[in-house]
């Protein structure tokens, strides 16, 4: 692995970054009207929910920490994305970068780029709404470890069905937060989905540890070997996810994608 | 005898029935600018991809400075760069923006220096903080040869490079280009239409037909050989009677 070559892939998304305010604003413009919303909604239902139970950590924590999962998966593709846009692929396919330094420039730069939108976040959960992470205990530290990890596997994935199916893929991308949130049970125990849904439920990450969230919310106890699955079966995911993406380029390679990629469609 | 620094040996690239490359080989040798010629869809481009490593062969063999691409392609191509028309340097970001990270890219050691020498000597120093997407083609074309420069390539690949550029630039770009084969002791391949510029600057040539190198030889000498007038006539005759050259 040559660092300095993955510095170049974090250095350009810096560059177009920091020189554009269109790239630079949805960092945490969504995140913070998301916590604005939710941080409301939670403090409304404490007005007319009964006494003793507190939405702030159960619903506005679990939105902050699937707005987290986002930012991570979404920093990935928009890094991605940038080279489609720019047609960059035979200039930076053409230098000694190897896959690896490649997936692992697009992961430091989601990194930090999320982090622009996690400090929004915190500030408005924290100081605006009174959100404290202490009433989660040390289970956060997992379950953020499994949001992120599962967010790089969601991202390397979605990136490389990109590359499979060309620039216009790109509309299937965004939304797949939206359709794997309902499974994961963000705001509800997966216990209330039908069977079918608790099985899918059950080999996605995320839904461990929203679990484990939810019991420490309401004083019930964690099921702690459920978070080591899940964090077993998000590193899976990052492998499997390397995989694909490699084997994805390899087929481009072969087939001359990479070469033609600027053609808006390819199959 | 010159050390070959491109070595092509029996490529061939198959679409599905479709032969876009068929048994090629030839090799490059330092100090030495090989143009690589022949009408559209002759399979130039293919070559140079499969050179580059973005293209995979069907069958064959790249190496570049010893190095087979398909064993060790971030080795093979450390000191390999490549400058073609179609493919600019991202719009989105400036001059300068772009030779950093493409110097990182290629391990450039003191690249500061490197930088600056090549903004100079494309004449892009009004340029330098400018985006690349609202530079005029040719200007374009300076900074894409320019990025070609940076890791001081054994061996460069040129896919038309002077297509965008008026002919008095023209003329200039030729002239660093040539300098750098001469002195910094560059390979290079160079693919071009233009049959005069070729003549002026190429030491070999290859003629490419339906993906096979149909001839081979001296720009200069080559067109008397087959009876033609000039390189120009030489290429028509490729293009449209391939046949008869090889009776």
């Amino acid at each position: 692995m040559n660092f300095t070559r993955v510095f170049a892939i974090v250095l350009r998304q810096f560059y177009l970054v920091s020189a554009s305010f269109a790239r630079f604003m949805p960092l945490f413009i969504w995140v913070a009207v998301d916590v604005v919303m939710w941080g409301f909604l939670t403090r409304y239902l404490n007005t007319v929910a009964a006494a003793g139970f507190n939405f702030i950590p159960a619903m506005l924590g679990a939105i902050l920490l699937w707005d987290f999962f986002i930012r991570i998966m979404q920093g990935i593709t928009a890094a991605f994305f940038e080279d489609i846009w720019s047609h960059n692929f035979l200039n930076l396919f053409s230098t000694p970068i190897t896959i690896s330094e490649y997936l692992t420039g697009l992961v430091v730069s989601s990194i930090t780029n999320s982090l622009v939108g996690i400090a929004v976040m915190l500030f408005l959960a924290v100081v605006v709404f009174g959100l404290s992470f202490l009433s989660y205990g040390l289970v956060i530290v997992p379950c953020l470890l499994i949001l992120f990890m599962f967010g790089i596997a969601l991202g390397i994935i979605a990136s490389a069905i990109v590359l499979r199916l060309g620039p216009a893929a790109e509309w299937f991308i965004w939304p797949i937060p939206a359709i794997v949130s309902p499974f994961v049970g963000v705001l509800y125990p997966v216990t209330i989905l039908p069977g079918w849904m608790q099985y899918v439920s059950h080999l996605l990450p995320p839904s461990y540890a929203f679990a484990a969230l939810r019991a420490t919310v309401v004083g019930g106890a964690v099921f702690w070997p459920g978070l080591f699955i899940s964090i077993a079966l998000a590193v899976l995911y990052i492998f499997l996810s390397c995989k694909l993406f490699t084997s994805t380029y390899r087929h481009a390679v072969r087939t001359g994608l990479i070469a033609r990629y600027s053609a808006e469609s390819l199959s | 005898m010159k050390q070959s620094v491109l070595r092509v040996n029996n490529l061939q690239k198959l679409y599905g029935d479709t032969i876009a490359v068929d048994d090629v080989s030839f090799t490059v040798a330092a100090n030495e600018i090989v143009g690589l010629l022949g009408p559209n869809g002759a399979g130039k481009t293919t070559t140079i991809n499969m050179v580059l490593g973005v293209l995979e062969p069907t069958a064959g063999a790249v190496s570049i400075n010893g190095t087979d691409i398909a064993v060790n392609r971030s080795l093979a191509l450390r000191r390999t760069n490549f400058s073609a028309v179609y493919t600019p340097l991202p719009g989105n970001l400036t001059v300068y923006q772009n030779l950093h990270i493409f110097s990182l890219l290629y391990g450039v050691k003191d690249f500061k220096r490197r930088i600056d020498s090549l903004i100079e000597r494309f004449d892009l120093k009004k340029f330098r903080f400018t985006k690349c997407g609202v530079l005029s083609s040719g200007e374009q074309t300076r900074v894409s040869l320019a990025k070609a420069m940076l890791n001081e390539p054994n061996l460069l690949l040129l896919d038309e490079p002077t297509a965008s550029l008026d002919p008095s630039v023209a003329r200039d770009i030729r002239e660093v280009i040539r300098d750098f084969a001469v002195k910094d002791g560059a390979g290079i391949l160079w693919t071009s239409h233009n049959m005069y510029e070729v003549e002026e600057v190429c030491d070999r040539v290859l003629f490419l037909s339906h993906g096979k190198i149909l001839l081979e030889g001296d720009p200069k000498i080559l067109p008397k050989e087959y009876g033609k007038a000039n390189l120009e006539e030489l290429f028509i005759t490729v293009a449209r009677e391939p046949l008869t050259l090889m009776e």
